[in-house]
């Protein structure tokens, strides 16, 4: 029925131009190339100046060494690794360590940080002083100063594996960390997986079905019996129909130390505790600025509405709180996980510490192993930045922002 | 022969300056006025710092014969403080002079670094430290065990050997400094504290009882330990070699810091060749004909330096063993200064 506006003709030179040169046109082209060839002339300078002088010197240089036997252990490694493999293992290891480390610190950061801004904001006196106290001595605190405060505390306070504390005879505390029994694979282990993630599937799609009929009709469907039937209910079942699907090895003490089981270390468990703790200082404060943000007739809206203080917390003012948010709280995950580098200091094998550190004294090829572990870093980073950017970009479309 | 046309962003992103290749060593330091020294952090009986920050120690010891020789003057040395783990950059990028930081002699050192070592201060093995309480007797008993170790040394690489040859499980916890190594052993975070068994002696004197702590008698390797100078100054390279061989020759021939003027005026063709008043070695290798004289009137020949330090006269009370003389059942030995 409409017309539809005809569109101006294309002008791609035009708009090379402007993409390229800016407002300067062709000159602004020219000088953009000039200036990415000077920069190409300096890191071809370096890299070739550095090649010659390492030869000169006599230095070992490539990336060969990444072949080589490493021949040194690791504390904590979550694929399995031993003194004959080589480096470029280890410097797998340490990655793992920390992102297994980042991860879990982000998580509990993340956590932290909503429940001490919720305090903050909270009518309640007491709450709200605790929760201003908290941030005000956490981050004005150095964190190197608090990752040695969580080691040498959990250690000071933690007996020797010979007294270990004992839970239920089954887990145990001590110096060397918290030890768990460990799942040993069984019979029954595969149908119990299949119909576990089937469960799962399942429950993902009743949800997505519930919401469509809330939005769509408006009507309400209870899904959390079926959910709770599909996630528990089916793999018990099967569990009676095929067996136990795993066993736990129970940790055992003999001789200096426990054999058997899992264990957590006390680096892991004082890194993460501190890095959390930190980080969540400063996560609580952009969180209390965020939902400080919202227009303070929302709150009131919801609750002429009838909303409990909480509900309109969750329904109304956090999901806008959130566009406000998320850009500062993906710098406190880029922190966090930079920070974690610090784990050197206690002894946690992070990548930093068996990698930039150990491997690199073994090797002595600091420019291969240090361009290594910062390029690492920042892949991490960006990758991080990359998530966030996408859940930042789906909480604005969500609001129709 | 080089390229250097863009030297300083070079420095600035590898850290290697172009300067460090070429063969004037000497002259810079004397250029500066200093000999720059890259020690430890902290080593008793090595290279430590007393609570006035004067450096003494073995390593110490070696970097001050070193400006005596060239400066007549022991106070011109500038002490760096460095990690096991910075020590070689430090050394490479031209940071420092020479390396006087017990660092062991292995053969990936000394080939793919671009750097050399200039001899062995300190002949030294791999130990072991536990707690009495543990009731432990040899390193053979220390299966599945936690051992504290200092990250970027031979000592990690010994352990794992050691370990595997023996089909023994253990724990490595790595630190980065020796001091923190210390530290978590205390704390009980590990039964085991393993370094050279100099260095368990030394930090042995820092725990709080140290009569709580006994080093089990293995020692697992071989750790000569000595100063490191760069590839391409071999000058440079004579010098801090035969500063160390002088400290040892005089020792030989019974020249010591009390003695050494009465000595230069006997009429003994070797202690004038050694002291200078006969031939001219002291101004082929760049320095004076009274080389020696300057390095024992510095630092002592080296049983002085042993005894002060590490041995008998100190702390440590570490007997001579191996590191005695030659001809008298140890492994120290100069070759001749004529």
């Amino acid at each position: 029925m409409s017309t539809e506006a005809r569109k101006p003709p294309p002008q791609i030179a035009l708009k090379i131009r402007r993409i390229m040169g800016g407002k300067a046109g062709w000159n602004g082209v020219a000088v953009q190339f000039a200036f990415a060839a000077i920069l190409g002339w300096i890191g071809y300078e370096i890299v070739s100046n550095a090649r010659a002088n390492l030869e000169n010197q006599h230095i070992a240089a490539g990336f060969g060494f990444l072949r080589n036997n490493a021949g040194f252990d690791v504390n904590q490694t979550l694929i399995s690794y031993t003194g004959s493999d080589t480096f470029l293992r280890v410097f797998v290891v340490g990655l793992l360590n920390t992102l297994v480390v980042s991860v879990v610190g982000i998580f509990f950061a993340t956590v932290i940080g909503f429940i001490v801004a919720l305090c903050r904001l909270s009518p309640n006196w007491l709450l709200s002083r605790v929760g201003e106290i908290y941030v005000e001595v956490i981050r004005n605190l150095p964190l190197l100063f608090q990752i040695l405060f969580w080691y040498l505390a959990v250690l000071a306070a933690l007996p020797n594996p010979r007294q270990s504390i004992s839970l239920f005879g089954i887990a145990f505390i001590s110096n060397r960390g918290l030890v768990v029994p460990s799942p040993v694979g069984q019979g029954g282990l595969e149908p119990f997986l299949a119909v576990l993630a089937l469960g799962i599937v399942a429950s993902l799609a009743l949800r997505f079905y519930a919401r469509r009929a809330l939005f769509q009709r408006g009507q309400v469907i209870r899904i959390w019996p079926s959910v709770l039937a599909l996630l528990f209910g089916l793999p018990l079942a099967t569990m009676l129909v095929f067996g136990l699907p795993f066993t736990f090895e129970l940790p055992q003490l003999r001789g200096f130390n426990f054999a058997g089981g899992s264990r957590i270390i006390p680096e892991f468990v004082a890194l993460t505790v501190a890095l959390s703790t930190y980080t969540a200082a400063f996560i609580a404060e952009i969180v209390r600025a965020g939902i400080l943000s919202v227009h303070k007739g929302q709150m009131e809206a919801g609750s002429s509405l009838g909303l409990s203080r909480g509900a309109t917390l969750r329904l109304i003012v956090v999901p806008q709180a959130m566009r406000v948010i998320v850009p500062p709280l993906t710098n406190q995950y880029l922190n966090l996980t930079k920070n974690s580098s610090l784990a050197v200091a206690i002894g946690y094998p992070d990548l930093v510490s068996v990698f930039a550190g150990t491997s690199l004294s073994q090797t002595g090829q600091a420019i291969e192993i240090i361009a290594m572990t910062m390029g690492v870093y920042l892949l991490i980073s960006l990758l991080t930045s990359a998530i966030m950017s996408v859940y930042g970009w789906r909480v604005s479309r969500s609001l129709g922002a | 022969m080089k390229r250097v046309p863009l030297a300083l962003t070079l420095a600035l992103a590898a850290g290697l300056t172009a300067q460090a290749a070429d063969a004037q060593t000497l002259k810079t330091v004397k250029d500066r006025g200093m000999v720059s020294c890259g020690v430890s952090q902290g080593l008793p009986g090595f290279s430590s710092p007393d609570d006035k920050g004067n450096w003494t120690g073995i390593d110490v010891d070696v970097c001050r014969a070193i400006a005596g020789a060239i400066f007549n003057d022991p106070t011109k040395v500038k002490f760096v403080p460095l990690s096991a783990k910075d020590r070689f950059t430090a050394l490479q990028s031209g940071e420092i002079d020479v390396l006087s930081r017990n660092t062991t002699w292995t053969i990936s050192r000394d080939t793919s670094l671009g750097a050399n070592f200039t001899g062995v201060t300190y002949y030294d093995g791999q130990g072991f430290m536990v707690k009495k309480s543990l009731k432990v007797n040899s390193a053979l008993e220390l299966n599945s065990a936690s051992v504290c170790v200092q990250t970027g040394t031979t000592t990690e690489q010994n352990l794992a050997d050691y370990f595997k040859a023996n089909n023994m499980k253990y724990e490595v916890i790595a630190f980065a400094t020796n001091d923190e190594t210390v530290k978590a052993y205390e704390a009980g975070r590990c039964d085991v504290f393993t370094t050279d068994q100099s260095g368990l002696y030394a930090n042995r004197l820092k725990l709080a009882n140290p009569n709580d702590h006994m080093v089990l008698p293995e020692i697992i390797s071989k750790e000569p330990l000595g100063p490191m100078v760069r590839h391409g100054d071999d000058q440079w390279f004579d010098i801090v070699k035969w500063t160390l061989f002088a400290m040892v020759t005089a020792e030989e021939l019974g020249i010591s810091s009390k003695n050494v003027d009465e000595k230069a005026k006997l009429e003994n063709p070797e202690l004038k060749r050694v002291l200078g008043s006969d031939g001219n070695f002291g101004e082929q290798l760049g320095l004076t004909k009274d080389w020696v004289v300057r390095i024992v009137k510095t630092v002592g020949n080296y049983g002085e330096v042993f005894d002060r330090n590490v041995g008998a006269g100190s702390p440590l009370a570490i007997n001579r063993g191996v590191n005695n003389l030659w001809n008298k059942g140890g492994l120290q030995y100069a070759p001749p200064i004529r």
